[in-house]
């Protein structure tokens, strides 16, 4: 099993004309994604490698039927009102691309979703990745490199960085731990899913015995995910990385991401760490030390 | 993006929210017409972003004419957080009765936005809560359901507000509520909130920050208010150095090759991407190795973006070496890159080879990137050598 999508999982991607876009549309379809249809106004007729190109959202669920997910890569800002066009025409799972959206309007898509019953995943993220089954997304870049750095297997991934989701899931993959599902979450203050809102889906997943967090400074996702943990007795090892331990000394300048500023304490990384660990969370302080951890972790059982 | 105070008062203006008269003044002989303008007693503050101005004695009240530019004169040269005033703001002084708080921003976590209102303004608003919860409310609003005033009347009367004062605080805080929705604010304060001994209220200071993403959205207020483009308000101005990296970023459309933070360390860094990057600097600093600077390279972006990087890290002073890396790229071509950086060194007239420190930059299209670095004598490494690691190869080169 896998967490969010399958083999089969059927997922359109809206503002699929744009460079970007192009680009993920090939390399998901070469790594076996099903990709029904694409949105880009005023080109219906088009196709983007075999994939046919509709005016609206609504033509292609009346054409294909209901589709399950949308990868949204449209400018931002026409990005709120795709996303609103993907939920009200019936899409349970939203992957947002784009970066630079103001979190008033992140705020609005993530509401409108929950209203919804939907999933939004990001925005300014790079997807979602079930080794060897599929990918929702640009994460693991054209489908022979995914293959090089993704393996199928037992861990969960959970990313503020795109990046980095690829570089974690390399290392793993090097050290013969292969990957349930793999999530980049997103850089933004606000996101639609947070690392403890998918734990559940990790908790309730067979595959999944163990979870590898990429955390940066800047709000209080860490935080939610130790009290998650703590709380629900999860069954779950998790191990953590921590980037950007330079900015601790660094109050109000903005580094990386858009998430990613300190501003009070709690921000700070070092209180993260505290955070994490009280919770039973190992923090690596390199990358290449994730998978010993996690090796220990799952030897001792949890 | 923080606005300063005499901003902020604009933009509660032009939106009737209760405010003393006041005018922004530049030199002692302004203080003192805008004191007889105002024809009474005034406070003068001085105009910084940065918190502290009562403690660090930028606050100053007047009687007179001359006291008013006595303590423009005074007040004008004080440094606060490293910052110089921009103006001072001569205010009319008002009898304060009682001092409220009221506060909107985001909650991350609840993903909406956060009304904090409180009864006993005037200090700092983290003490109250530990001291006095029951004086400080929190109510979570829709950034999409209808905004209702009814929402402002529960946050005050949660705190012990009633009578007249309920109802005459319910509109401005109201109103402050929109404000933050309108403008894409990450924070919308008011700081004390005043009733004045003829039971009116009063804004006598305000606090608002602007989300850097939204100011496209906002060009027109902007404008009226003067707040030009080149105008960042981070935590601290930027640098020339930044400025030029601003300006590398901004040569086309394609990637990113910017984002450049100046540090004065001797190792030049060419890193990316968001997460990699703090990555990096991190490894960096744990070897002992002193950054020359920060930055981000990422979404593919074009040679010569990269080059004109290399090229401005390379011309500050002290910096001989340069380390490029990155974490394992998806997008990112790794030969687009190596051409870029080698560019950037022969431009500079630096011999690539010992210059470029390490290549770390595995992934899409590296073994067309390798064979350039070959060419070219550059050392470079893959995936089996970590980011840690390419980063301690970088900082040995130094010592």
């Amino acid at each position: 099993m896998s967490i969010l999508i399958r083999k089969d999982t059927r997922f359109i991607v809206q503002g699929i004309t744009g460079r970007e876009a192009v680009n993920l549309t090939r390399e998901n379809l070469e790594y076996g994604a099903k990709i029904v249809g694409g949105v880009t106004p005023g080109r219906a007729g088009r196709d983007i490698y075999g994939v046919p190109v509709y005016d609206c959202v609504r033509d292609i669920v009346k054409e294909h039927g209901q589709v399950e997910g949308s990868v949204v890569s449209v400018p931002p800002k026409f990005t709120k009102d795709a996303v609103f066009e993907a939920l009200e025409n019936g899409i349970e799972l939203i992957v947002i691309v784009t970066e630079n959206i103001p979190r008033r309007e992140v705020a609005q898509m993530v509401e409108l979703a929950s209203l919804r019953g939907a999933r939004i995943i990001g925005p300014n993220c790079l997807g979602i990745i079930s080794p060897d089954e599929a990918k929702m997304g640009g994460v693991g870049g054209p489908a022979a490199n995914t293959r090089q750095a993704y393996k199928k297997g037992n861990i969960g991934v959970m990313s503020r960085s795109g990046g980095m989701t690829t570089e974690i899931a390399s290392t793993l993959t090097a050290a013969g731990l292969g990957q349930s599902t793999c999530v980049s979450i997103g850089g933004d203050a606000i996101i639609g899913t947070t690392y403890a809102e998918l734990m559940p889906l990790f908790e309730a997943d067979s595959e999944t015995q163990a979870i590898a967090i990429y955390s940066e400074p800047g709000g209080r996702m860490e935080a939610e995910l130790a009290e998650w943990i703590t709380e629900n007795d999860s069954r779950l090892p998790v191990v953590a990385f921590m980037a950007g331990r330079f900015m601790d000394e660094m109050k109000g300048m903005r580094f990386g991401h858009a998430g990613t500023i300190v501003e009070g304490k709690e921000d700070t990384t070092t209180e993260k760490i505290k955070r994490m660990e009280a919770a039973g969370i190992s923090v690596a302080e390199r990358i290449e030390e994730i998978p010993d951890l996690l090796k220990k972790r799952l030897e001792e059982g949890k | 993006m923080r606005f300063y105070e005499y901003e902020s008062k604009a933009l509660f203006r032009k939106h009737r929210l209760p405010l003393g008269e006041s005018r922004v003044v530049r030199s002692a002989d302004e203080a003192r017409s805008a004191f007889e303008a105002i024809g009474g007693p005034v406070v003068l503050k001085s105009q910084v972003l940065s918190g502290g101005r009562m403690k660090a004695g930028a606050v100053k009240f007047a009687d007179d004419a001359d006291e008013a530019a006595a303590h423009f004169e005074s007040i004008l040269p004080i440094v606060i957080g490293g910052e110089s005033a921009r103006s001072v703001l001569v205010e009319k002084k008002s009898p304060v009765a009682q001092e409220y708080f009221v506060a909107i921003t985001w909650d991350g976590r609840a993903k909406r936005p956060v009304l904090v209102f409180s009864d006993m303004g005037g200090i700092d608003i983290e003490e109250v809560a530990e001291t006095h919860p029951d004086h400080v409310s929190k109510t979570h609003f829709s950034s999409i359901l209808p905004l209702s005033p009814y929402i402002a009347k529960e946050a005050i009367g949660a705190t012990g507000v009633s009578g007249t004062a309920l109802n005459k605080l319910t509109p401005v805080v109201f109103e402050l509520m929109k404000i933050f929705l309108d403008y894409d604010l990450t924070l919308a304060e008011i700081n004390p909130l005043a009733r004045l001994e003829d039971g009116s209220f009063i804004v006598l200071d305000g606090h608002i920050d602007m989300e850097a993403e939204a100011r496209g959205g906002h060009k027109a207020l902007l404008d009226e208010l003067g707040i030009g483009e080149e105008e960042t308000r981070q935590a601290r101005p930027p640098t020339d150095f930044e400025i030029a990296g601003a300006r590398v970023n901004a040569v086309d459309h394609r990637g990113v090759a910017g984002n450049v933070v100046e540090f004065d360390g001797n190792l030049g860094l060419v890193i990316g991407a968001g997460g990699g990057s703090l990555t990096l600097f991190d490894a960096v600093r744990k070897h002992g190795g002193k950054p020359a600077n920060y930055c981000e390279i990422g979404g593919n972006p074009s040679v010569n973006k990269a080059k004109e990087l290399t090229k401005l890290i390379l011309s500050k002073p002290g910096v001989e070496k340069i380390a490029v890396m990155m974490n394992v790229v998806s997008n990112t071509r790794v030969d687009i890159v190596a051409r870029g950086v080698v560019k950037g060194c022969i431009e500079s007239g630096k011999d690539p080879a010992k210059t470029i420190a390490i290549f770390r930059i595995p992934g899409a299209w590296e073994d067309e990137g390798f064979k350039i670095l070959r060419k070219y004598g550059v050392e470079y490494c893959d995936r089996s050598v970590s980011m840690y690691d390419a980063a301690g190869r970088a900082v040995a080169k130094l010592s």
